[in-house]
């Protein structure tokens, strides 16, 4: 499904991507872990297509196309969908006029008809219930007043809305207690399929207590160092970060 | 050559003629004056940006026009059948047509009857209500102090009167349809509006402006409104003027003791347009909701000036006016708060907030706070940017187009100011034309 061999990516003339290589498979669930300035978030931007960052190496292929190449309403529109760290407030702009242009968008670049309105309803209200989002927030401006769980509650709703077959879900669980954790990993969970991919992008393990990934990746620095199977969140999340950061230097020394 | 002394020489040459039109009228008391007002005009001149007040807004391509004014051109007619175009869907309202600056009795429908009150054609009124309009008309605005409330108080005599007794309310809002130009000549109309408003009456007035004519017209209104104690009115104002259109017009409001009003400019049309809309706190406990949206393209110049003037204590205005430039249009916001010595316990609030989508667009975003009170609540805040990023990109990471994003982003930066429109048909009637302007 997503193929990404040798990434190089700098942000204002710094490198932060060195060379990256993952490749997910329709269905798996993969974990990116790393300290923070490792390059979690740039990685999460460029695989959506955000303005700023420049890609000066190696290439990212989604379903055999060069996402790269893509505007990122087109990688929408091709199924890529972006949690964000941080939500965006737009005022003005009620959530459920903002998921129904979305939804009628992404079937547009398919070539299908609008939603009729009463399935969009029906949709809206599923996936409400879903995520626990409570249906007064729905016609409430996007994001504006919301709390910080709510915000990301939200993001996983337009998930669902949105249907996506890859998910990237940036630092979801930064800003949880414990319950809005419960129900954003809950609400993955009803969502995945077996042939939905997601990449779960965090800096801790607790997320990955609910969502159970079948790789984990280190980022570090730049480049994946090392990949393991679910346990190796756990190993991390005894040892810390240092453990790798010495590890890697001893390497490299 | 053509240049500003022409129109100004040509407007005072014109007087007589348009007195001559009058036939008997010129025995009024009003038509003393107009004779006073032209005399102002004379002495104002048109303004040039050498005066504080027009720094930013050159008028140029307004003088270099021969305009015709009322009573020295004939009339255009415009079949009832061709009125629906003008009108706000599913809107319930008294209707009155004004047909370069003229009370069209065929077009307009007034559905209410209002005992001791009026509403209908201005005319008829400084026959049938003189005496009441005799402390209103040119005492509300003062044609002394700007040449173009000058001018349309020199030539004018026509437009609307709403006199409202105590305690009336309108059951339906009065709506104004100000229909200017002609495919022959090129005019310059001058209605007034005048609103009585009665002790705790309460009423919604909209002006709405369009062009009908192909030659450059200009539309130089005036709007007297006069708040009694306990009064309320809503005041809409939309111009819908077409590209070679001039539109200048005062509001001018005077308040008395809590009373309130809520007042909506939005301009999306014309070449040239400036509006000043004052109010003045007379009586205390008052208070006024000044609204703005413009939207200027092209080469267009939207010019809004305001100002809220508290004379009383205890007084509360608050302002929002957004705008979005375009292209090589301009635009300009003057915004001013004068809280004078008695106006004590004084709340005063003032947003001007501006989008601009191109490098050679420009706005000039005045806000001026005078304030020789102390004990005082004020603040004013302008912003100029553009688009922001973060979200459009966020639209864009949902699938939305980068085109259709960015109208959805403009069209709720202005939402702001339409979501508090109470009226339901009005409100949807903006939403749409809002929808077709950004597209």
């Amino acid at each position: 499904m997503l193929i990404i061999k040798d990434l190089k990516a700098e942000i204002e003339g710094k490198e932060i991507l060195k060379g990256i290589n993952l490749e997910v498979k329709p269905g798996e669930i993969h974990a990116i872990m790393g300290p923070n300035g490792s390059g979690k978030s740039t990685l999460a931007s460029v695989l959506a297509g955000k303005e700023g960052y420049e890609v000066t190496g190696g290439e990212v292929l989604y379903e055999g196309k060069n996402l790269l190449e893509l505007d990122p309403e087109e990688r929408a529109g091709e199924g890529i969908f972006l949690a964000f760290q941080y939500p965006v407030e737009i005022p003005g702009v009620s959530n459920a006029n903002f998921m129904k242009t979305a939804i009628n968008e992404i079937r547009k670049y398919k070539g299908l008809d609008p939603v009729k309105a009463t399935e969009f309803l029906k949709l809206m209200k599923e996936k409400a219930k879903l995520v626990e989002l409570n249906p007064e927030m729905i016609s409430r401006f996007v994001n504006v007043g919301f709390s910080g769980g709510e915000k990301k509650r939200n993001e996983i709703f337009q998930l669902a809305m949105l249907d996506p077959k890859l998910s990237i879900l940036d630092e979801t669980d930064s800003g949880l207690d414990i319950d809005a954790l419960r129900i954003v990993g809950d609400g993955i969970n009803k969502i995945k399929d077996g042939k939905k991919s997601f990449v779960v992008i965090t800096h801790y393990q607790r997320l990955l207590n609910y969502i159970v990934p079948d790789f984990v990746h280190i980022l570090y620095n730049g480049k994946i160092i090392k990949t393991g199977g679910k346990e190796l969140a756990l190993e991390l999340e005894e040892s810390g970060y240092d453990f790798i950061k010495e590890t890697e230097k001893n390497n490299v020394g | 050559m053509k240049n500003n002394i022409d129109l100004k020489e040509k407007l005072l040459n014109d007087f007589s003629g348009f007195e001559k039109s009058l036939n008997g009228e010129v025995n009024t008391g009003f038509h003393e004056t107009r004779k006073d007002a032209i005399k102002a005009f004379n002495e104002l001149g048109f303004p040039t940006r050498k005066i504080e007040e027009w720094r930013f807004t050159h008028i140029n391509q307004l003088v270099k026009n021969s305009f015709l004014p009322a009573g020295l051109f004939e009339n255009i007619k415009i079949p009832k059948t061709n009125l629906k175009k003008y009108l706000i869907p599913k809107l319930e309202a008294n209707l009155v047509v004004l047909v370069n600056g003229i009370y069209d009795k065929e077009l307009s429908d007034i559905k209410e009857n209002i005992s001791n009150g009026f509403i209908g054609s201005l005319k008829d009124a400084l026959k049938s209500h003189s005496d009441e309009l005799s402390g209103l008309i040119g005492k509300i605005a003062d044609y002394k102090k700007d040449a173009f409330t000058a001018l349309n108080t020199a030539f004018g005599g026509d437009g609307v009167y709403i006199s409202l007794p105590e305690n009336a309310n309108l059951k339906y809002p009065v709506l104004i349809l100000h229909l200017t130009g002609s495919d022959k000549d090129e005019i310059i109309s001058q209605p007034r509006v005048i609103i009585n408003a009665g002790k705790f009456s309460s009423s919604v007035v909209i002006e709405v402006s369009y062009t009908t004519g192909k030659k450059v017209s200009f539309l130089n209104s005036v709007t007297e409104i006069m708040l009694e104690e306990n009064s309320k009115v809503t005041h809409y104002k939309i111009q819908n003027d077409s590209e070679k259109s001039f539109n200048i017009g005062t509001t001018q409001v005077i308040q008395n003791a809590n009373s309130s009003i809520e007042s909506y400019v939005i301009s999306w049309g014309g070449e040239l347009i400036r509006n000043n809309f004052n109010t003045f706190f007379k009586g205390k406990d008052s208070e006024c909701y000044m609204n703005g949206i413009y939207l200027s393209k092209r080469n267009q110049l939207i010019d809004n000036h305001t100002l809220a003037d508290h004379a009383v204590p205890n007084c509360y205005s608050n302002e929002l006016y957004k705008g979005i430039i375009d292209d090589n249009a301009g635009a300009v916001f003057n915004g001013k708060i004068l809280v004078r010595q008695d106006a004590q316990k004084t709340n005063a609030y003032q947003s001007n907030k501006n989008i601009i989508l191109s490098e050679k667009a420009d706005i000039n975003s005045i806000p001026q706070l005078e304030i020789f009170a102390d004990d005082v609540k004020c603040s004013h805040g302008a912003t100029t940017g553009q688009l922001n990023p973060d979200e459009l990109f966020y639209l864009r990471s949902r699938g939305i187009e980068t085109e259709k994003a960015k109208t959805i982003l403009l069209y709720a930066f202005l939402e702001e100011v339409i979501m508090n429109i109470k009226l339901a048909p009005l409100k949807e009637y903006l939403e749409k034309m809002l929808e077709k302007k950004l597209n």
